[in-house]
This record gives structure tokens, C-alpha cells and sequence, in this order.
């Protein structure tokens, strides 16, 4: 049964990060490349980088591509985790189960990682310092993956003792809790240029955001569908 | 596993089934894993903060999927 929830996983990701895409073409490509024309603005006397790779190619296939692949290794992870969980939280039903496991990856690997590190557009952010940003971003989504995992855990063992809300609301502040105290250690990055236009990082980092809301959604609910037929199936492996 | 069990969905929110054990779990969890990681990383790592190839060519071609996501990119 992992086997073809895995199999379900994967072709559900691909499938949602290609409906993520499409939409991140249409309200995201439009701020990438106002972002890009403020580069080539200020790197106006400079001489010009030759372009590797065309934008019309990064924006379309480029785009897909990236979005594709990520959202065929998220989809495998999600089924693995949700092949886990099945059975085992509350008797939810596998399309529940796959719902409330993407709003979950949503808030933990998206949402939360973000507040400390948001995305930030091309012209934001200084080359020298890509080395310490990217290990500073990654410690912080292992944080809250870890963060999330021990609230988790904290859950189940207040089990029997405590009230369903109570409960809920501790296993809540522990994972605010270890977030916060990571949030605090964590280095700070403000790399955004003084003239960098307020109202285009907003509505970037908007977009941004609803890609990764589009591709949890469609992709959880494309999983959920199928895994309701593989376990009505039964248990054959 | 040879027993087949129908699980019936009687609600939205209320199945009855048994888990699958983690035992059966196990091999594919690290093998998505590995393979995830390792996809993961040249969509959101490679030729910025580390390169295993030279140039620059992955970096540009994953380069709008790399800020979206959320990414560290140049």
C-alpha cells in the first residue's frame, strides 16, 4: 500500500506544482520582471552579464521545470508522512488526513520559514552573503519541521490527562515556542535596497506565497482523492 | 499482506482502518528521502551557495521556481 501512495504522491505533486506554476506564470512573472528591470537599471554603466538563459526560457520552461521537480519530490514526502499518520490520527479520512496534512506543510515549511526568511525578488539581496543566507534558511525550515515534530509528540503524550482544546493549545505553544526562541537566535538579513519599491516586494512576496498555497491545496486534494480509492482497496500490497 | 479489509468512509471525517505498519514504511521513507533531497537540492542549491557543476547555467534555468519557492538565490 506505501507503494502506491508513493506512486499516487508523486504524480499528485507533479500534477499540482504544474497547476502552481500556471499560476505563478500569470500573477508572479509579472513582478519577477519589474524586479529585473530594476537590476538592469542599476547595473546601467556596468558592463552587461551576458544572459545565459533567456528569460522567455526561465519563465516558461525554466519555471515549470523547477516547480515539477519539487513538487514531485514534495508530493513523494507528503504521502510518505501521510502513509504514517493514516489510521493513526483520530480515524480522519484519507482526504481530511491529506487536507490537514498541506495546510501542516503549508504553515511548518512554508508560512513559518517565511516570516524569519521571506522570498525575496531578483535585485533584493547581496551575492557575497548567499552562502550564509541559504544555511541560515535551511537551519530554519529544520527548526521548524523540529519545532513541529515536538509539538506533535507533545500532543500524544497529553493524551488521557488533559482536555482535546488543552491540549491542543499546549502542543500549539510548544511549537510557537521553539520557533520563536529559533527566530531570536537566528542571524538577521535585511538586504533589501533603499530604493527598492515597498509596494513590488509586497506583491511578490504575495504571489510567491500563493504559489506554494495553490500547489499544497491542489496537490493535497488531488492525493486525497486517489488515496481514498487505493485504501478502500484494502490492504493489498 | 494478505488480508483484505475494506475500509468504509461512513463520513468526511471518520474512517475505520488500521494503520499501515512502519515497518513496511521504513524502505520507502528513506528512499523518497534520498531522492527527494537530492532533487530538492539542484532546484533550490546548486551553483549558488554550493556547485557541483561549473557555470551557471542550472542556477538560471531553475532561476524564477528558485525565488517563488522561497529560495536563497544570488
Amino acid at each position: 500500500m506505501t507503494r502506491s501512495l508513493l506512486w499516487r504522491g508523486m504524480l499528485a505533486g507533479l500534477v499540482g506544482a504544474l497547476i502552481a506554476a500556471t499560476f505563478a506564470l500569470l500573477f508572479a512573472e509579472p513582478h519577477i520582471d519589474a524586479a529585473i528591470a530594476l537590476e538592469a537599471h542599476h547595473a546601467m554603466g556596468a558592463a552587461a552579464e551576458p544572459e545565459i538563459v533567456s528569460r522567455a526560457t526561465q519563465k516558461s520552461w525554466g519555471l515549470f521545470t523547477a516547480m515539477g521537480l519539487y513538487g514531485t519530490a514534495s508530493g513523494g514526502v507528503f504521502a510518505i508522512l501521510f502513509a504514517g499518520l493514516y489510521g493513526r490520527v483520530a480515524g480522519l479520512s484519507p482526504r481530511a488526513l491529506a487536507l490537514l496534512l498541506a495546510v501542516g506543510a503549508f504553515v511548518v515549511v512554508v508560512l513559518v520559514p517565511a516570516i524569519k526568511y521571506p522570498p525575496t525578488p531578483p535585485a533584493v539581496g547581496l551575492h557575497e552573503t548567499v552562502r550564509m543566507r541559504t544555511a541560515a534558511y535551511f537551519t530554519m525550515l529544520a527548526l521548524s519541521g523540529a519545532a513541529a515534530t515536538g509539538a506533535a509528540w507533545a500532543f500524544g503524550r497529553l493524551g488521557g490527562r488533559t482536555g482535546l482544546l488543552d491540549r491542543m493549545l499546549l502542543s500549539l505553544a510548544t511549537y510557537v515556542g521553539l520557533v520563536a526562541i529559533g527566530q531570536w537566535l537566528l542571524p538577521v538579513v535585511d538586504e533589501v535596497p533603499a530604493d527598492f519599491p515597498a509596494s513590488l516586494l509586497w506583491q511578490f512576496r504575495l504571489a510567491s506565497l500563493g504559489t506554494q498555497g495553490v500547489f499544497w491545496l491542489a496537490t493535497a486534494d488531488l492525493f486525497g482523492r486517489a488515496a481514498e480509492r487505493v485504501t478502500a482497496q484494502g490492504y493489498r500490497s | 499482506m494478505t488480508t483484505t479489509r475494506a475500509a468504509i468512509h461512513p463520513g468526511p471525517f471518520v474512517s475505520s482502518t488500521r494503520p499501515i505498519p512502519l515497518a513496511e514504511i521504513a524502505p520507502w521513507a528513506v528512499f523518497a528521502a534520498v531522492v527527494a533531497l537530492i532533487l530538492l537540492y539542484f532546484v533550490s542549491t546548486e551553483q549558488g551557495a554550493f556547485a557541483l557543476f561549473d557555470g551557471k547555467s542550472v542556477h538560471e534555468y531553475v532561476h524564477d521556481g528558485r525565488h517563488l519557492l522561497g529560495f536563497p538565490c544570488h
